[in-house]
């Protein structure tokens, strides 16, 4: 069987997955280039069919976002979550970080997408700031300023409904960029032609952390589209709806949202539409804001449990 | 004609109604197979292959690849040139994070693993759903 120098097979793959991919555009051909360059050194020869093997594999990288596996979204929302408590420590109290997993984890059952990798969590923390994240397949953070704009549990779990609506929408992975998705797919495709070595992995962690580093810039520095903003605000009445909780709590925490916020601070404000307009674009939907009943015992727990934040 | 899928989260559940709060009848786990027999809604009438048990499955659980657990190299060839196969622990993985943490050693990864402890069965959603007299709709809890 012909043998190729690694270089020669890697320019091949790269060619062909960069033929494959014209209509993403000149940065998607860039990065395969690039990863090909970084997992070329030194790795050996290898077969034509292995070229022919990656020749395919080039084809099939013209994907997006959505060509990670729940498994794979798992390991990045791991990482953006520890990148997300750097910017918030953690609030380390059992009882409401408890609280906020039962009330949770039972939304994230009756939204459109129950079932992630490793399933929702929620994380309480300590910042007075109101701030609430998501990062993906299921971790999901809520400063203690935010959970003290709820006023009771149906405006809680409108925040918490909100965050599992981007979730369920991926939004997260739909802000790690193109050119990054080429360069992982393919370098994944390399596994088939060659066993996985120290110069791949480093390839791979090189764009995995990448990859984390346009989400976390989305969730902490830019935000999402007014767009998205408000898919995940629809989302999140559908989620309320079904679970039996009043979408009006999604009205109540915005209206107490656009009274605490700071214009022109880090928080929310820079990375959210502002509350009024949130809340005129769901009333068409949902309805004005009328007044809503709490029943006591759900009163009283929300203020055992979380009020006290 | 019916269609096998796979189960592609670490674990989802088989449920005796098409909802949240249905009854769970089996428990599979990453990579087990499902014959669908009907996907009209979202909640997809499943009957698992190993075991015959019948039931519902929601959409997110599900595969229409197959999913290669433990993967071998033929088994990777195979998959690199085909959309048919799902290869367990490939890609961004176990080992592309603990070099990433090695790169990065201050981050907190021990705090996202105490929050990964935060799991609540469906018998506690239940429950808490009724202590807070929240009902679903069309639910009887």
């Amino acid at each position: 069987m012909k043998e190729t120098t690694r270089r020669d097979f890697l320019t091949a793959a790269g060619t062909c997955a960069a033929a494959g991919l014209l209509f993403t555009g000149c940065k998607t051909m860039e990065a395969v280039t690039q990863i090909m360059e970084v997992a070329s050194v030194d790795t050996g020869p290898v077969t034509s069919s292995q070229v022919q093997s990656a020749v395919k594999v080039g084809q099939a990288v013209a994907k997006t976002f959505e060509s990670f596996t729940p498994e794979q979204e798992y390991y990045i929302g791991r990482t953006v979550g520890a990148m997300v408590l750097e910017k918030y420590p953690p609030f380390n109290q059992t009882i409401a970080n408890t609280y906020i997993n039962m009330l949770g984890q039972t939304l994230a059952a009756a939204s459109d997408r129950p079932d992630t990798f490793g399933g929702y969590r929620f994380q309480i923390q300590d910042s007075d700031e109101i701030n609430a994240f998501a990062a993906p397949g299921g971790f999901i953070f809520v400063t203690r300023g935010l959970v003290r704009c709820c006023k009771d549990e149906d405006a809680l779990a409108a925040v918490l409904a909100h965050e599992i609506g981007h979730v369920q929408e991926k939004h997260g992975l739909r802000a790690i960029k193109q050119s990054r998705i080429t360069s992982a797919l393919t370098t994944i495709g390399l596994e088939g032609a060659k066993q996985f070595g120290g110069k791949e992995l480093a390839a791979l962690t090189q764009t995995f952390g990448e990859s984390i580093t346009d989400i976390t810039q989305t969730l902490i520095v830019n935000g999402y589209s007014r767009t998205l903003e408000s898919q995940a605000d629809l989302a999140a009445a559908d989620i309320l709806t079904r679970v039996g909780y009043s979408p009006q709590g999604l009205l109540e925490m915005l209206t107490q949202m656009q009274t605490r916020i700071k214009p022109g601070s880090l928080d929310f404000a820079r990375t959210h539409p502002s509350p009024l307009d949130r809340i005129k674009a769901l009333e068409p939907e949902i309805g004005k804001f009328i007044p809503y009943s709490q029943p006591r015992v759900r009163l009283e727990r929300f203020i055992k449990y979380i009020a006290w934040v | 004609m019916d269609k096998s899928m796979s189960v592609h989260v670490r674990q989802s559940h088989v449920r005796e109604k098409p909802s949240f709060l249905g009854r769970i009848l089996a428990r599979l786990s990453h990579g087990d197979r499902v014959l669908v027999l009907d996907d009209k809604t979202d909640w997809f009438d499943v009957r698992v292959e190993a075991t015959g048990a019948r039931g519902f499955m929601h959409t997110s659980a599900l595969t229409i690849k197959k999913v290669i657990l433990n993967p071998g190299e033929q088994a990777v060839e195979k998959t690199a040139t085909s959309d048919e196969f799902a290869l367990a622990g490939k890609g961004f993985n176990e080992s592309v994070e603990g070099r990433f943490r090695a790169e990065n050693p201050h981050l907190n990864f021990g705090s996202i693993d105490r929050m990964e402890a935060y799991g609540v069965s469906e018998d506690q959603m239940r429950q808490f759903l009724f202590a807070g007299k929240v009902m679903p709709k069309g639910e009887p809890l």
